[in-house]
């Protein structure tokens, strides 16, 4: 194969914060599935050159609205409590992260997934197969319709149960920016035996993970309304900004 | 750690419902000229395959260029045959990948130098916290590999032999790369 060395002179490019302590360590033993999975070496640090600071951007065509109305997929409504999920996509400096697609997928209102692997004692629903996906808009405002997903038992430990949670996937727009999380919903009881959810170092970062009921986007007669924003790493340059506005 | 950001949390078991994508794992369509096929195993550190795993890569272009404004080289020329750049693959029951795709160019370096063909991994399963992130290097590119920053950058020696894609000597245009997650062969992930 020819490899022509490109001949362009020394630029500069942009480069992503890197946050410290933000994600889990890979290697959190109470979730044991951790145990053969998790990499035992050190990570080597990767700068960010020109793969690092681009990341796909894909087009609206990929996705029609009703992606984003999970409980309008099946020919009957889906069982549980109707809710609206919404909220802004944004970096770390606060800015919008528009034109991005964020993709969902979840259990039922019985706890159970539509998903073969799934094997929880609880009822399939026939109007509800649990996933969607939408483009975050001109403002990184994204909106979802679904049902309130119900916990469920695992067996990660005795009487071990997931608190109720949503799975959100965001390509933001470089690599970076990839995420995949999870979004719980306010004052369930399973938090504090939730190796997953507490396998966040910091308390406070754990409650980011969590949405806030708001009676303002609760449509009467219709649906609870939840808000949630998500925050994905900006350019490095903001996290120095910010600390010299704190000063 | 910057204030504010959201913390990562694992696809767990159940990914397959809202991920997958039907021409995920073609960055260019199948039978596009001078396509070629990177493939392999996912496998744990008891060398188990992982079968509930994603693979997602990105890359440049033939030309080594990308369709994103922070390029600072500008757009590419329209390219006569679809290029997304982007892959993605859901792992099989036998932990295996497909991506067909182009080959990347070689990618100027800010500080001056070149990087070798490449492109970069995100490795996401049950298990993984937060996603992993290799890349994957051709073995048919001594000479770029050998002046490539990235891979001089790794400190074990021999380990940057774990990034290096291997040419299927029975079918051309097929490139084999197997993701060790731990254990003796464990893949080089890296801090991006």
């Amino acid at each position: 194969m020819t490899t022509q060395t490109p001949s362009v002179p020394g630029f500069a490019l942009p480069s992503y914060e890197r946050p410290r302590g933000l994600h889990p360590p890979l290697d959190s033993p109470g979730y044991r599935s951790t145990e053969l999975r998790a990499p035992r070496r050190p990570l080597v640090a990767l700068p960010h050159r020109l793969t690092e600071i681009t990341g796909p951007l894909l087009g609206e065509e990929r996705v029609t609205p009703a992606d984003a109305d999970l409980t309008t997929q099946h020919a009957g409504e889906p069982l549980g409590e109707r809710i609206i999920v919404t909220g802004r996509l944004l970096d770390g400096g606060g800015r919008p992260v528009p034109g991005t697609l964020i993709e969902v997928w979840q259990a039922n209102a019985a706890g159970r997934y539509a998903h073969p692997v799934d094997n929880h004692p609880a009822p399939l629903d026939p109007n509800f197969s649990g996933a969607g996906r939408c483009m975050t808009d001109s403002e990184g405002r994204y909106r979802f319709v679904t049902i309130k997903p119900g916990a469920y038992p695992w067996r990660n430990h005795p009487n071990a149960w997931r608190p109720a949670h949503i799975h959100f996937s965001m390509l933001g727009r470089a690599f970076p920016q990839r995420l995949v999380t999870q979004m719980y919903f306010p004052g369930d009881p399973l938090f504090s035996q939730d190796p997953i959810f507490n396998s966040i170092p910091d308390p406070k970062a754990r409650e980011r993970l969590i949405a806030r009921f708001d009676l303002g986007l609760t449509q009467p007669d219709w649906a609870l309304g939840f808000e949630w924003d998500i925050v994905l790493r900006g350019p490095a340059a903001t996290a120095i900004e910010r600390a010299e506005d704190h000063r | 750690m910057t204030a504010g950001l959201t913390p990562s949390q694992t696809v767990g078991p159940f990914l397959a419902i809202g991920l997958p994508w039907l021409d995920g794992p073609f960055v260019v369509p199948e039978g596009t000229p001078g396509a070629v096929e990177i493939t392999g195993r996912l496998v744990d550190g008891a060398g188990v395959p992982v079968p509930d795993g994603m693979i997602e890569t990105w890359q440049a272009d033939p030309d080594g260029r990308f369709t994103h404004p922070d390029d600072p080289r500008g757009a590419p020329e329209p390219a006569g045959t679809p290029f997304r750049g982007f892959g993605r693959c859901m792992t099989g029951p036998d932990g295996g990948y497909r991506i067909v795709t182009l080959r990347p160019g070689p990618l100027p370096s800010p500080d001056g130098g070149t990087e070798a063909p490449h492109l970069d991994v995100s490795v996401f399963a049950r298990g993984l916290l937060a996603r992993v992130v290799t890349r994957i290097y051709f073995s048919d590119e001594p000479e770029a590999n050998e002046s490539d920053p990235v891979l001089a950058s790794i400190p074990e020696a021999g380990r940057s032999a774990t990034l290096i894609a291997q040419a299927d000597p029975e079918r051309a245009g097929v490139f084999r790369f197997d993701i060790h997650l731990q254990g003796e062969r464990e893949t080089v992930f890296f801090d991006v």
